[in-house]
Parts: C-alpha cells; structure tokens; sequence
C-alpha cells in the first residue's frame, strides 16, 4: 500500500499541498465550511516547524497573513464567502504593496449570512476586484480534490513569481468531498531571491526598507508597473481543461465543482448520440478567453452551468460575444429550494437535449 | 550598534533629513525622538520593524535610522506585528506606533486580542484625545466637554460616550508584562517615558508578554490652541483625564 496515496478531504488536500510547498504560516477564523482546514494546519504546522495562529476576525486573519509575508515567509489563510467579504481591505493592501500571499475561499451560499452548504455565488466578487483600487487577483479554481492538492502548490508558486496574491476557490463541495489523493511535492522553475523582504536591516548589511501602501507620488509608476505584470500573467500563466470538444455541436461551459456535474450530464448526453463537449477555465482570472473562442468556433449553441445566477456567464458573453448562441443554466435548477439543494446532471441534460434538437 | 548615553543634539539614530511633517506644538516628533534614543540605548535598531499604522503617526519609521518599516491599515498594526514577530522569530523587535482614532476606535479588537494572545509585541499608543490627520474630530479618548467637528455642542456623555483608558485596560491581561501612560511635556517626564520604552523593549525581548506605552501628545490644531499652549493642554487637561504612572510591570505569567 502506498502511504502517500490515502483518502482525504478537498480541505485536507489544500493542507498537504501548502505544507509540500513549503507554506509555514497559517492563520485563520473558524467558518464553515472551512473548518477542515484550520484544524489542519494545527496539527501539521507545529510537526514541520511552522506556525499557526487562530485570529479574532477574518480583518485580523488578512493582515497578519500581510504581516508574514512581508517577511519573505509563505503564508496561507482561508476562510469562507462572508470572511472574504470581511478580508477585502487587507487584500487591496497586499496588491498595493505587491506581496505573494496566497487566500483560499470555500464558498457557501448566497448574500448576507447566506447558507453553510455550497454555492458559487462569489464569482464576480472575486474574479473582478480585490476590494477597492481595481487591483485582480489571480483566481484558481479547482474541481477535485487531486487538483486541491497541485494547484494550491501552483497557487504558492504564481504567488511568489509574480509578487501577486493568489485566491484559491473551491466550493463546499469540493472542500468537504473526499476522494482518493496522491501526495506529492510538484517542481516548479527557480525563483529570484526575495530582497524585498523585511528581516531587520542587519540582516540586509544596514540598507533598510519601509513598505508602505500610501502612494500619492508614485502613480505614474505603479499603474504601468501592474499593466505589465497583469499582461504577462493573461499570456503566459492561463490554464483550461477541454473534453470531448473536438466534435462538439453543443459546447458546455463550467467551473468548479458544478464542471463535475455538468462533465455527468455531456458523457450521458454522448451516450444517446448528442454531441457534447465542455470547456472548463481552471484559472478564473486570466480567463481563458482565446482558448475558449477556439473552442467555440465550431459549436452551434453554448451552454453556461454554474451554481449561482450567472456569474462567469458576463466573461463568457465578453470572450464570445454574438459569434454563438448562449443559454444559463443555474442555481434555480436546483433539487431542493432550500440552501441545502445541489444541481444535478439531470436539468443539464435536459437542457442539452433541448439545446440539440 | 553599541549602547551610548546621549547629552546634547540629534539622536545619532534620528534621520535629520527627514523633512519634519508634524504640525507646529505637535509632540510626535518629540515621541519618535525619544523613541529613537530609547531604540539607540537598547541597541537593538537593526533587528526592529516597527509597524505603524495610520495617522499622523504613519511616517514615523522614515525618522527613525535602521529600523525597518511597515504602515499597516487603519487600526490592523497588532496583527501585521503578529504576524511578522511570529514568522521571525523571537530574536526579532517588533514596535507597533498607533494613534488613539487608530488603536483605541477602529483598532480595539486588534489590540485586545494580540494582548490575550500573550504576543510579545511593543506597543507604543500616542494619544491626542483626537482624530489628527483627518481635522480633529472625536475620538474615544476625547474628553467630556471637548469641540470636534463631530462634537459641536462638546462631547457629552450621552452623545459619545467616556474617554477610554487605555493603559489601565490593558493592565488588566494576564497576556500584557508592562502598562505604562506618560508624556513628553516636560524633561522629567520625557525622560520617564523614554525609560519606559526602554522596559518595554526588553519585556518583549525576554518574552514576558506584550508590553504598552501610552503617551499623552499635544495636538494643538485638533484642540483649537496655539502651539505653545499645547504644554498646558497637556498638563491640565490629559493630565486630568488620564493619570500618568505604571499600570503594571510584571514578569511572564507562570
């Protein structure tokens, strides 16, 4: 039996993915549908030297992360969609200072305290702002609990090489799911040393630096500064997962945990002779916009599936405009009308049926 | 950098070149030059951050030379200094530098969880008994009677409240080592709170817990005063309010 193949958790995997990646910092606020991973990190940090902190609210979680980066440390918080909504000061100062952190969010459902099961509802939110000053995080967002595990070792990664905060977005359901994961410690290219970082100023033989995120006299060179890096982040760090699309008549786009559901649906809607296929965007900011046209160009119809009411469907109707016709399918095609409902393959179906005819 | 009695002139850590930005009367500059003798006498400038947070307060480290600096947002300074003193270490000195709108009013939570969490932290909290940076306006530590753009009629009990004590508060954590609340108005009392800093510094560096240094600072534009008056403003009325003493000088709790 291979001791590094075991049974685990989506919220688990992000654990022994940040722990491969040499992430020693945690510091969060119990929420759920979360809490797997706090509880983690406190009884696996301490083992390999690292530290963790329980923080008093999700405002404190995101600058005491702000705090450990700026020390050169790879550091890691999460929390939930309400605890996100509470980190968006922090998260702005992290992108003005232009610090690698790294910020998971398993989403639960709807505004307010909304629900504690699952849901896509924070799209928008996170792909779009990292709370004010127009700054975009680059946003992962896996769909299994194998990728939890590598792209969270990715997310470190794009994080330190860019000097960019990295959201993490898995759902409820792909947090607390368990399937099958092999551990393993992924190699990335080698990063530049981190001078930046604030250690003392012995320990940078007396020059010292003094990180502030005020920044009325340097505008001039910040704003072309983020172009650059957000231009070369859209050419060389998006990534996708394309299935049965070569033949594709109608062309299934999906995210998340609702790509699992909507991958059921096109493999049964295949087995009765519909030609499906579906694009998955794995990196929700840099969307993946060419590939997704690429895809597209030979499609007759277009179908958006997503938990929420048509969040990703505004960066689908952006990157396709009326080349195709596109139809949503959503949170109100849920089983239940309560917070506890899930989509199932069944509606898509359905509506790939419908969209075939 | 060894450690040196200072007489007469600038601080040999105090960044002359540093154009001045307080206002006329203001004490702040007078609390980062005792703080940067204070910084000079422990010797332990070249492995201190100090996080500042945001006020007239936020610049302070560009005066200060060798130490390192991070501005934090709005009231965040205990938790940025969390996080940075746990990443590095105890060898590290980590001083956070709050005014009373950032640490006492939107900064609370922060302060008091990083005291229960026992961190051994600096805390230095310069208290105006107003909102400088953005026109004078109350704060929690405002006195009753006070006019503020957001007090006209002065602050009142029922309108806002009472000044909040800091220094006393925090005497009362077990997590805290050290509450000290004094000014620079006078020499005798500059050189208290100099002391002061200094006991805090090395409360944090034998680990004994997070340790508090209030000073009473003038802030003669947010009280409507000219600058010279702002010795008095000083003496009686913070002085008044807010009793000058140790709250608390303890060793690690068992």
């Amino acid at each position: 039996m291979n001791p590094d193949r075991i049974l685990a958790t989506g919220n688990d995997a992000i654990g022994y993915g940040a722990i491969a990646a040499g992430c020693r910092f945690f510091c969060g606020y119990p929420i759920t549908p979360q809490n797997e991973i706090p509880a983690f990190f406190a009884a696996e940090l301490p083992k390999v030297g690292g530290i963790f902190v329980q923080t008093e609210s999700e405002i404190s979680s995101i600058n005491m992360l702000l705090g450990a980066v700026c020390t050169g440390m790879r550091a890691i918080t999460s929390t939930s969609s309400p605890g996100y909504s509470l980190m968006q000061e922090g998260m702005s100062c992290i992108h003005a200072m232009q610090l690698p952190a790294v910020v998971v969010n398993v989403q639960r459902g709807g505004p307010g305290s909304g629900s504690i099961a699952t849901a896509q509802t924070d799209y928008l939110f996170v792909t779009k702002s990292a709370g004010h000053g127009g700054m975009k995080s680059l946003v992962l967002a896996p769909n299994s609990v194998q990728e939890c595990h590598d792209l969270i070792q990715l997310a470190f990664y794009l994080a330190d090489k860019y000097r960019i905060l990295v959201v993490f977005l898995p759902d409820a359901i792909t947090g607390q799911s368990a399937e099958m994961l092999e551990k393993r410690t992924l190699e990335f290219p080698p990063l530049p040393p981190k001078n930046w970082a604030l250690r003392g100023s012995a320990a940078k033989k007396g020059s010292r630096l003094i990180v502030d995120s005020f920044m009325p006299f340097n505008y001039s060179s910040y704003f072309p500064m983020i172009r650059k890096k957000i231009e070369q982040i859209e050419k060389e760090e998006v990534r996708f997962e394309e299935r049965l699309t070569e033949d594709a008549e109608v062309l299934v786009i999906s995210w998340g945990s609702s790509s699992r559901t909507a991958l059921e649906a096109v493999t049964e809607a295949r087995e009765e002779g519909i030609k499906a296929g579906l694009f998955r965007p794995i990196t929700l900011f840099p969307f993946p916009k060419e590939a997704m046209r690429a895809a597209a160009a030979k499609v007759k119809k277009v179908l958006v599936v997503e938990d929420n009411q048509g969040q990703m469907l505004y960066d689908v109707e952006w990157a396709l405009g009326c080349s195709v016709p596109i139809s949503f399918l959503g949170i109100e095609k849920r089983d239940q009308p309560s917070g506890m409902g899930l989509l199932y393959p069944g509606p898509i179906l359905e509506e790939l049926r419908r969209l075939s005819q | 950098m060894s450690a040196k009695k200072i007489k007469h002139g600038n601080p040999a850590l105090f960044n002359a070149f540093m154009l001045p930005h307080f206002c006329p009367g203001c004490h702040y500059g007078i609390i980062v030059r005792c703080l940067a003798e204070a910084l000079e006498e422990t010797g332990v400038a070249d492995r201190t951050i100090m996080v500042t947070g945001i006020g007239c307060a936020m610049v302070s480290a560009h005066y200060i030379k060798g130490v390192e600096g991070m501005v934090a947002l709005h009231g965040r300074a205990p938790a940025v200094a969390t996080g940075i003193k746990r990443a590095l270490g105890p060898d590290s000195v980590i001083i956070t530098m709050q005014g009373d709108g950032d640490l006492s009013a939107i900064g609370m939570g922060e302060i008091v969880a990083a005291a229960a969490r026992f961190e051994k932290i600096s805390v230095l909290f310069l208290n105006n008994a107003n909102f400088g940076t953005t026109g004078g306006q109350m704060a929690p530590t405002s006195l009753l009677g006070q006019v503020t753009p957001t007090s006209p009629e002065g602050k009142s009990p029922e309108h806002g409240g009472f000044p909040i004590h800091m220094a006393e508060m925090m005497a009362g954590f077990k997590g805290v080592a050290y509450s000290f609340r004094g000014s620079v108005h006078t020499h005798k009392n500059y050189n208290r709170t100099r002391k002061a800093m200094i006991t805090a510094l090395e409360k944090q560096q034998a680990g004994h817990g997070l340790s508090f240094v209030e000073i009473l600072s003038a802030c003669p534009p947010g009280h409507h005063v000219k600058p010279m008056a702002g010795l008095e403003l000083v003496e009686k009325k913070l002085m008044a309010e807010f009793p000058l003493g140790e709250f608390k000088n303890a060793e690690r709790p068992a």
